[in-house]
C-alpha cells in the first residue's frame, strides 16, 4: 500500500495560500505571483517535507519566507494598488452598518505587515501561538505580542470602544459576500 | 486624546471577523494558472518564469 503523495495534496491549500498571500501582499497580482514561488520552491522540495505534519504550515513557511526575501530585495511594501484586499472584497451594500467588511479590511492593510501576519495565522487561519512562532521564526511571545498589537491598531483605526460592535459578522453581510462571486483578485 | 481602551470582546471580534474575511477569500476559484501550473511540474517540464507567468 503506497502512501498518498503530499504533492497532490498541494491543490487544496491553493485557497488558502492565496488568501495568506494577499493579507501579506495587498495586492493581487504580487499574491498570485507569490503563491507560484511557493508552489514551485515546495515542489522542488517536498523530500523536505517531514510526512505526516503539517502540510499547510509547511507551505505557508516557505510563502511567508519568499514574502520577506522579496521584500528585502525591493525594500518597500506595495500598497494595495488594486484594490484586492480592500474594495476588491466583494460588493456589499452601503447601508448595513457603521463598520463593513471594506472598513476592517482597509483598517486591517494599514497595519504592519508582521501583525496582519501574526493575525491571520493565529486570528484568521486557526494556527496556534506556538505554530505560528515556528512558522515565523520568532519566539511565541514575539508572535503574542505582535498579534495584540495588532488587534489594538484595528481597534483603534476602528475607532472601537467599550459600547461599539463589529457588524463585519452580521449574517446578511456575509451572505451578500458570499453570493457575490467577485473574485479578489 | 485618550481612548478607551479595546475590550477583550473586541479583540474577539476582530479574531472573528479576521476568521470569517480569511474563508472568504479562501473560497474563492483558483485561477487556471495554478492548475496548469501543476501539471507542468507533474509532468516535469520546466515551470514558468516570472515574466511568463506574468503574461
Amino acid at each position: 500500500m503506497n502512501a498518498p503523495d503530499p504533492r497532490e495534496e498541494l491543490v487544496e491549500h491553493l485557497p488558502a495560500m492565496r488568501a495568506f498571500a494577499l493579507s501579506l501582499t495587498r495586492n493581487g497580482a504580487q499574491a498570485d505571483d507569490l503563491v507560484q514561488d511557493t508552489v514551485i520552491k515546495a515542489w522542488t522540495n517536498f523530500d523536505k517535507f517531514q510526512a505526516g505534519s503539517n502540510l499547510r504550515a509547511w507551505l505557508f513557511t516557505i510563502l511567508r519566507n519568499t514574502f520577506y526575501s522579496h521584500r528585502r530585495k525591493s525594500k518597500r511594501e506595495v500598497a494595495d494598488v488594486d484594490g484586492a484586499f480592500s474594495a476588491g472584497l466583494a460588493e456589499k451594500p452601503e447601508h448595513d452598518g457603521r463598520l463593513q467588511l471594506k472598513d476592517f479590511m482597509t483598517a486591517f492593510g494599514q497595519i504592519p505587515v508582521e501583525q496582519r501576519e501574526a493575525l491571520l495565522l493565529v486570528g484568521a487561519s486557526g494556527f496556534s501561538y506556538e505554530q505560528a512562532a515556528e512558522m515565523c521564526g520568532v519566539a511565541i511571545g514575539t508572535i503574542k505580542s505582535r498579534a495584540n498589537r495588532g488587534r489594538r491598531a484595528l481597534a483603534e483605526l476602528m475607532d472601537l470602544g467599550p459600547d461599539d460592535d463589529l457588524e463585519l459578522t452580521d449574517r446578511a453581510t456575509l451572505a451578500v459576500l458570499s453570493a457575490s462571486g467577485n473574485s479578489p483578485v | 486624546m485618550a481612548k478607551n481602551p479595546p475590550s477583550k470582546r473586541d479583540y474577539a471580534e476582530i479574531d472573528e471577523n479576521l476568521r470569517r474575511v480569511f474563508e472568504e477569500l479562501s473560497s474563492e476559484q483558483v485561477p487556471d494558472r495554478f492548475t496548469d501550473l501543476l501539471d507542468r511540474l507533474r509532468k516535469g517540464d520546466p515551470p514558468p518564469d516570472e515574466g511568463e507567468a506574468e503574461g
